[in-house]
């Protein structure tokens, strides 16, 4: 295959990564920007997600498009779950403090890693698609699902963005964002919206994941990856700024998965985790954020 | 004798994004003198003293101290330089004993740590935790720490706000001994104070320099009245 | 003071004296840990440095064992060097690299920091496994026994042999601690303190504190690098997974167990945690969990530690 339509094969595959990681990341940012603790553990609830996905699939085996609509409602709702039981138990007494809550999630990291691994064991575990449909280019095939995954992840940030701009639920979140402490002065229940945040920043882990798992198998690692392009993500894009980290998904997706296919994965992570080290460095609150006082 | 300037600015200003909060000051602040800057909430009094100190950089101007250029210098040279400055919301090491506090300051001049401690009234508290002081003892020690720098200029965020009567009685009496060795520039609220202790007062209002002169002369300014009153 | 100088002197010491008496009492297996144990308590000593004296969170120490780790390996079988020489640049390797990534690292604070140095960490480990060919990955580089038998300053020395192993490890414990413990009682390190405890005003003191920190941080990743670098020596290997994001987290596991802002702690919460995951494998294979239930116990019930915690209530001399 010659370079044109290599270069249109990865520019689909960098598309598909950019929209999975657009949804992760969305998670990520939210939490931080809202409450302004940097949950480590997020990757896990990814993995979660599709550990819970392929677990649902696997009680309707006939029907992989049902297995999938259950997953899709299912594995939101589990991990959303899971995320409410930390908020409470965990975060909330450490009164969100920043390097407590960074040292707990990461103990979180490898409580939740772990116990997949117990309960799920080590090896990879496919699930299939809802629907086998492929789109005929002249060069090469392409799988339709795919297509699908971007559609999807384009309908939910549309539908994020809607919430945080167009409803009370968003006004109060942004509120909360903005000053907490007018916040719940002005009667807001910043607990519950602090729980509500981190709840709806794990679903979308959980939701971008179930998306992401019939093209990869669910493994009881796969959410360290994940957890870095999202670092990668919020940082770039800037901290606690929905926009930047959409813009930010895009661009890092699509290089990534450019670079992935010209080059090798483990170039294109090298390159990612300096550039966010650079980034930091130069200017703490990220490209497009607002400086933390 | 010749007043000598300790301190002066030129044209120094400072923006927050699209608002100005400290704008074309010119000001100059004699050897010995204990100038008060005094002015309404938001006037940009605190902001022009974090500039001064190198807490802050300025958008534009320059300052000038002892006859060097110290606008690029930053904050910890210029406390080097005998500028010293105590917070509006004091900034002392809570965990640390008061000794513990003002030794730090001192930095290995020996005899410092008691003799400061002696001259502010809180020797007899030399082992105790400083976050366990009260307000009004925590506030005499971070006097203390900025005393044990020797400074040549110290800046008083609010000294006064929060402390009794007697206090604030105390420390007046404090800073009126100290004006022999350091310059004071001092923001105050507590117009008695200012009155009492002022050689010359500095009003600010929306980031510039509204009047400057004895308290005699503030007091009868028309001008200083009305931004006062104005900002009810 | 003195008599406090005196009880610390004598702590420390009986530690040491302690750890050599038990040589000769335990079996290999015994033995074997208590040397790992000790060789990364040096790396966990060397991480409360920065973070329970200084106050600064690094969540990518593994980078600078890392350096010591390969330097040492690769300059053994690579470039042929002895073990002593290997040893002795893997450690100034480390000191030049600490300074390298503290001058970038340092001009971010807060989590912005803690992100830095987890980010550089990545990209040392994933340059790690990009050179795979030199650094053979997860497989690791194996060390001959040829190169761990040689002979310093005219007398033989032998790697492979347990008790030589042991004594050198304590030899560079007691080396790591007298070090912690002088920077600890002197000036720089009330200053140190000073700055965990409330920055602007240490900086308003006139004190250059980015100067400070950066020497708490070269002294912390030279440590972590020399106990790399005789990691890599004494037990004949450097993996990736040495690399990893683990031996990030474990120091900081190690250091908030025993007691941060401790020079004890961290050897302490290293032998527990070493004990724990040992009795836990007895049930689970999953020694990380330990790690994960252990760090979130730690922070939500005992942000102090052990020893911290027996300094606060009861020996409040403790350095």
């Amino acid at each position: 295959m010659s370079f044109g339509p290599h270069l249109l094969l990865a520019i689909l595959e960098g598309t598909v990564a950019a929209a999975v990681l657009a949804l992760t990341a969305l998670g990520l940012s939210l939490v931080f920007g809202v409450m302004r603790v940097v949950n480590v553990a997020h990757g896990e609830f990814y993995m979660l997600g599709a550990m819970v996905a392929w677990w649902l699939s696997r009680l309707v085996p006939a029907h992989p498009a049902a297995g999938f609509a259950l997953a899709l409602v299912g594995a939101p709702i589990a991990v959303g779950a899971v995320a409410l039981a930390t908020e409470r138990l965990v975060l909330r007494r450490l009164n969100y403090e920043p390097e407590a809550t960074i040292v707990a999630t990461i103990g979180l990291l490898f409580v939740i890693q772990q116990l997949a691994l117990t309960v799920f064991g080590a090896d990879a575990k496919p699930v299939s698609a809802p629907f086998n449909f492929r789109i005929v280019f002249p060069w090469f095939g392409y799988s339709g699902y795919k297509l699908f995954v971007v559609a999807a992840s384009a309908v939910v940030l549309l539908a994020a963005w809607w919430v945080l701009a167009r409803t009370r639920f968003g006004l109060i979140m942004r509120a909360t964002q903005y000053d907490s402490e007018t916040a719940a002065a002005f009667g807001i229940p910043v607990d519950k919206v602090y729980a509500a945040v981190f709840v709806t920043g794990a679903a979308l882990a959980a939701l971008a994941a179930v998306l992401l798992v019939p093209i990869q198998q669910a493994h009881y690692l796969m959410g360290l990856d994940p957890l870095l392009m999202s670092f990668i993500v919020v940082i770039i894009g800037g901290l606690g700024s929905i926009k930047g980290s959409v813009i930010a998904a895009i661009v890092i997706g699509m290089s990534d998965g450019i670079i992935s296919v010209f080059f090798s994965p483990t170039l294109a992570s090298i390159l990612g985790t300096l550039l966010v080290a650079l980034v930091l460095v130069v200017r703490p609150q990220g490209l497009f954020g607002v400086p933390v006082r | 004798m010749a007043a000598v300037t300790l301190l002066s600015t030129r044209d120094l200003g400072r923006r927050f994004g699209g608002l100005l909060a400290v704008s074309a000051v010119n000001f100059a602040l004699d050897r010995g003198e204990i100038r008060a800057v005094i002015g309404p909430n938001g006037a940009g009094k605190t902001t022009f003293v974090s500039l001064i100190a190198g807490r802050l950089p300025p958008s534009s101007g320059r300052i000038t101290f002892r006859d060097e250029d110290i606008t690029d210098l930053p904050a910890f040279k210029r406390v080097r330089r005998g500028i010293a400055y105590a917070f509006q919301i004091t900034s002392i090491f809570a965990k640390l004993s008061v000794l513990e506090n003002v030794a730090l300051a001192a930095q290995g001049r020996s005899g410092r740590p008691r003799d400061v401690l002696d001259r502010v009234g809180l020797a007899g508290r030399a082992d105790q935790i400083a976050g366990t002081l009260s307000y009004g003892h925590q506030r005499l020690l971070e006097m203390a720490m900025v005393l044990a720098l020797d400074p040549q200029l110290l800046i008083l965020d609010e000294p006064t706000q929060g402390l009794s009567d007697s206090e604030i009685a105390n420390f007046v009496e404090l800073v009126r001994s100290i004006a022999g060795q350091a310059t004071v520039l001092l923001i105050e609220h507590n117009m008695q104070v200012v009155m009492d202790l002022a050689h010359r007062i500095t009003v600010f209002d929306q980031g510039r320099i509204l009047a400057e002169g004895t308290p005699a002369e503030i007091r009868a300014d028309p001008a200083v009245r009305s931004a006062y009153l104005g900002s009810g | 003071m003195s008599s406090t100088h005196g009880r610390v002197i004598a702590l420390h010491l009986g530690v040491v004296l302690l750890l050599f008496a038990l040589q000769f009492v335990v079996g290999e297996y015994m033995r074997l840990s208590l040397t790992r144990i000790m060789l990364f308590a040096i790396f966990a000593m060397g991480y409360n440095l920065l973070y329970g004296y200084t106050g600064l969170l690094s969540l990518g120490h593994a980078m600078f064992f890392a350096v010591g780790l390969y330097v040492a390996a690769l300059g053994t079988t690579l470039a042929g060097l002895s073990a002593p020489t290997a040893f002795v640049a893997a450690i100034a390797v480390g000191a030049l690299f600490s300074l390298t990534i503290g001058i970038v690292a340092l001009r971010a604070s807060g989590v912005a920091f803690m992100i830095v140095t987890l980010m550089f960490s990545q990209a040392a480990f994933l340059t790690v496994l990009y050179f795979g060919n030199y650094t053979r990955g997860d497989e690791g580089i194996v060390i001959s026994e040829s190169i761990r038998r040689f002979s310093f300053a005219g007398l033989p020395v032998d790697l492979t042999d347990p008790v030589t192993r042991y004594n050198l490890a304590l030899a560079l414990l007691m080396l790591a601690m007298m070090t912690c413990l002088a920077i600890v009682r002197s000036s720089i390190g009330h200053v140190l303190v000073a700055i965990r405890e409330n920055e602007t005003r240490t900086e308003m003191l006139g004190y250059d504190v980015t100067r400070y920190k950066l020497f708490a941080l070269v002294v912390s990743g030279t440590l972590s690098a020399l106990s790399g670098a005789a990691y890599a020596l004494m037990f004949a290997y450097a993996g990736s997974t040495l690399a990893s994001i683990q031996y990030s987290i474990h120091p900081l596991l190690w250091t908030l167990l025993g007691g941060a802002a401790t020079i004890l702690g961290p050897l302490l919460g290293t032998a527990v945690m070493f004990a724990l995951v040992d009795l836990a494998s007895g049930f689970t294979n999953a020694n990380l969990l330990a790690v994960g239930v252990v760090l979130i116990v730690l922070v939500l019930f005992f942000p102090k530690g052990i020893l911290g915690t027996i300094r606060e209530r009861w020996l409040p001399w403790l350095p």
